[in-house]
């Protein structure tokens, strides 16, 4: 299977950058999956790939070899477009058999494997339909469908789950990582739905602003945000941010803020006597926040419950630190006053401290 | 209650009704006029009245008209050659055009001109240029040592000249329509088909004419019903001649009315011509209609899901 490399890769239109210089190299067999708010630029980088946007600067490499001047076809790409982008005139066989039939493949063998895919997608009874005769779903499936005949070295997903309902989504999103299970075979993904991200990948790129803000394993990448703006974008709910200022109490080093005082992790007090700026701000995620009878001395944080979201097992309460809001997520079962101070606290390696000005990780 | 309701499921057509009794009035009078003149044996010095009714007198002397039916034939055949012309021309230059180039616009302005100039200026611009000694093409051929042509005195190449008049300036038409559907086409289809390996000419066969096809036929048939009338042009540049070469029905009519002055005979000759071109009409909405139908069906697919 190919092995896809982006160096440099630069995008403009007209004076507008869009793309800031990407470079990423793609494992064998690899889920990449791109992620990064409306209008970061996943899109044109994938269409880049694809070959239907020019390459501004920079470089596109499959196996080594440039292939910025080869034509869609010549790439061995297969691509399921946000929008579907199934021919209206042909029914779901002629849309899925299209480049097949380009080809000039034996009608036999045609037949049998748009069957075959049809059997995995559930899309036996639909062959004869017009795409305007099918649901949202079945539409995306038979877009799907129509990559997966291909049998190229690599496919590329533009959103393709985000015009579908929440229950539907869930059930493709499944159907998808399994196909890449069976298939074995490279996938640039890209989406904004950090969920899809973080179950598909094996590798996230965290795109921001036409930048790679980080890329890595889901875990790595929940666990160590390079950034503040990555820790705030994976994870649901998303993680608090709390201003504060070092100090030194009792040898320990804290950071100490309106209404909470942590004491850092030992490595990371290094870290920060290190660093000048001494104004931080921490990250703590809402599951990592647990409520303490006692006032801890060296991890605490007051809280004022304001809503509590009850979502079955487990309930987000939306609470006041002095006036910064911070929202905890606990099990259901365990029920707290409103509108009353309570303690709360965290372990010390679950804080993540970022320099408040550069927002970069410590 | 009921009175009111029924008051107030009338009043629309009330207020409708002044300006539909107008138009049919205005549609219908002439139109009633000429099928009762086709019955007459009217010459234009007689008040309609005087003229003696002859049933269907004409429309049999029309069956044994072989100038008729020649002239009938030229028609279709004129109708035939430019819609075909003009369809394969337009359609392929909408084709060609279809790319943001810088100037592109300018160019698609100045495509569409001729359909802008009035028919009379067209068919006398012609006339000049097929002009057998001063016109622009002979003198062309004769600067580059081939012989003259021909282009209006001869029967054969009377009919072509005229054609190719009528595709100058009627292509333009197609093109616009048809650059206006390729336009609408879904860039992404585009897109997936590159993907799935089409190159331009599979992309021309495979998406792009399948998908304009509903606007093209529509096209077709208002070139058509269009073409079956023409008039000026054919008039002004060869008034028929030579013989009755390119004696177009619209042609024959207008000479039978103003020259042999048989008002009577001409309306037979327009009915003939009318419901030709009621049959084309008729053809284009039953068109419109099951492509309207298929798309409700689809919506209503889609919206069971
Ligand atoms: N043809 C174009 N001309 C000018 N700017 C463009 C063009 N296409 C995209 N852009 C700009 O490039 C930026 C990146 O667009 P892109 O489509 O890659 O975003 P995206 O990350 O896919 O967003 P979304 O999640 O909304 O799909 C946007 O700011 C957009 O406005
Ligand atoms: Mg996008």
């Amino acid at each position: 299977m190919p092995i896809i490399e982006l160096k440099n890769l630069v995008k403009r239109y007209g004076s507008f950058k869009v793309l800031h210089g990407i470079n990423l190299k793609m494992v064998e067999n690899e889920f990449t999956v791109f992620v990064g708010p409306s209008g970061c630029g996943k899109s044109t980088t994938l269409r880049m790939i694809a070959g239907l946007e020019t390459v501004t600067a920079g470089d596109i490499t499959i196996n080594g070899n440039s292939i910025i001047n080869l034509e869609p076809k010549s790439r061995d790409l297969a691509m399921v477009f946000q929008d579907y982008a199934l021919y209206p005139h042909m029914n779901v066989a002629k849309n899925m058999s299209f480049a097949l039939r380009l080809q000039r493949a034996p009608k036999a063998e045609i037949k049998q494997k748009v069957e075959a895919v049809a059997e995995t997608l559930g899309l036996t009874d639909f062959l004869h339909r017009k795409p305007g005769e099918l649901s949202g779903g079945q539409r995306q499936r038979v877009a799907i469908g129509r990559a997966l005949i291909r049998d190229s070295g690599t496919f590329l997903f533009d959103e393709p789950l985000s015009n579908l309902d929440a229950k539907l989504r869930g059930k493709m999103r499944a159907e998808l990582a399994l196909m890449h299970q069976r298939v074995n075979k490279n996938m640039i993904y890209v989406t904004h739905d950090q969920i899809e991200a973080m179950t598909l990948a094996d590798r996230i790129v965290v795109m921001h602003g036409g930048h790679i803000q980080q890329h890595g394993s889901p875990q790595e990448l929940f666990n160590e945000p390079c950034n503040k703006f990555v820790a705030g974008f994976l994870g649901s709910p998303p993680m608090n941010f709390l201003d504060g200022d070092v100090i030194s109490k009792n040898g320990v080093v804290c950071v100490e803020g309106d209404g909470f005082i942590v004491a850092v992790s030992d490595e990371k007090g290094k870290a920060l006597n290190e660093q000048k700026s001494k104004q931080i701000t921490i990250g703590v995620r809402p599951s990592d926040l647990t409520y303490s009878e006692e006032k801890q001395a060296l991890s605490n944080f007051a809280l004022r419950v304001v809503v509590s979201e009850y979502i079955g097992t487990q309930s987000v309460l939306l609470t006041k630190c002095f006036t910064q809001d911070v929202s905890v997520e606990l099990k259901s079962d365990q029920i707290l006053p409103k509108n009353k101070i309570l303690n709360f606290t965290a372990l010390a390696d679950k804080v993540h401290l970022f320099d408040r000005v550069t927002e970069i990780a410590i | 209650m009921d009175v009111v309701k029924k008051i107030n499921k009338f009043t629309p057509y009330m207020l409708l009704a002044p300006a539909g009794i107008i138009l049919l009035l205005a549609l219908l009078y002439p139109i009633g006029y000429m099928v009762y003149a086709s019955f007459l044996d009217w010459s234009p010095s007689q008040h309609i009245g005087q003229a003696e009714f002859i049933g269907l007198r004409n429309y049999i002397n029309l069956w044994n008209d072989a100038a008729f039916f020649e002239s009938f034939g030229v028609t279709l055949k004129f109708a035939f050659f430019v819609v075909v012309l003009e369809m394969i021309i337009g359609v392929g230059l909408a084709l060609l055009l279809d790319r943001e180039i810088r100037g592109m616009s300018v160019l698609r302005v100045i495509f569409i001109l001729p359909m802008m100039i009035a028919p009379i200026v067209v068919g006398l611009m012609w006339r000049y240029m097929y002009h057998p000694t001063v016109g622009v093409f002979n003198r062309t051929l004769k600067e580059w040592g081939f012989e003259s042509i021909p282009w209006l005195s001869d029967s054969g190449w009377a009919f072509y000249g005229v054609i190719i008049a009528d595709v100058w300036q009627w292509t333009p038409f197609i093109f616009i329509l048809a650059l206006a559907a390729m336009q609408g086409l879904p860039r992404s289809a585009l897109e997936a088909a590159e993907l799935d390996g089409a190159g331009e000419w599979q992309k021309i066969v495979h998406i792009k004419l399948p998908l304009m096809l509903p606007v093209l036929i529509i096209t077709l048939l208002l070139r058509l019903i269009d073409a079956f009338k023409v008039l000026e042009v054919v008039l002004i540049m060869t008034n028929g001649g030579p013989g009755l070469s390119t004696e177009i029905l619209a042609l024959r009519i207008f000479r039978t009315a103003q020259e042999f002055q048989e008002l009577g005979y001409s309306a037979a000759m327009s009915n003939i011509l009318l419901i030709l071109l009621m049959l084309l009409t008729i053809a284009m909405f039953v068109y419109n209609k099951i492509q309207e139908n298929r798309a409700s069906k689809m919506c209503a697919m889609i919206e069971k899901g």
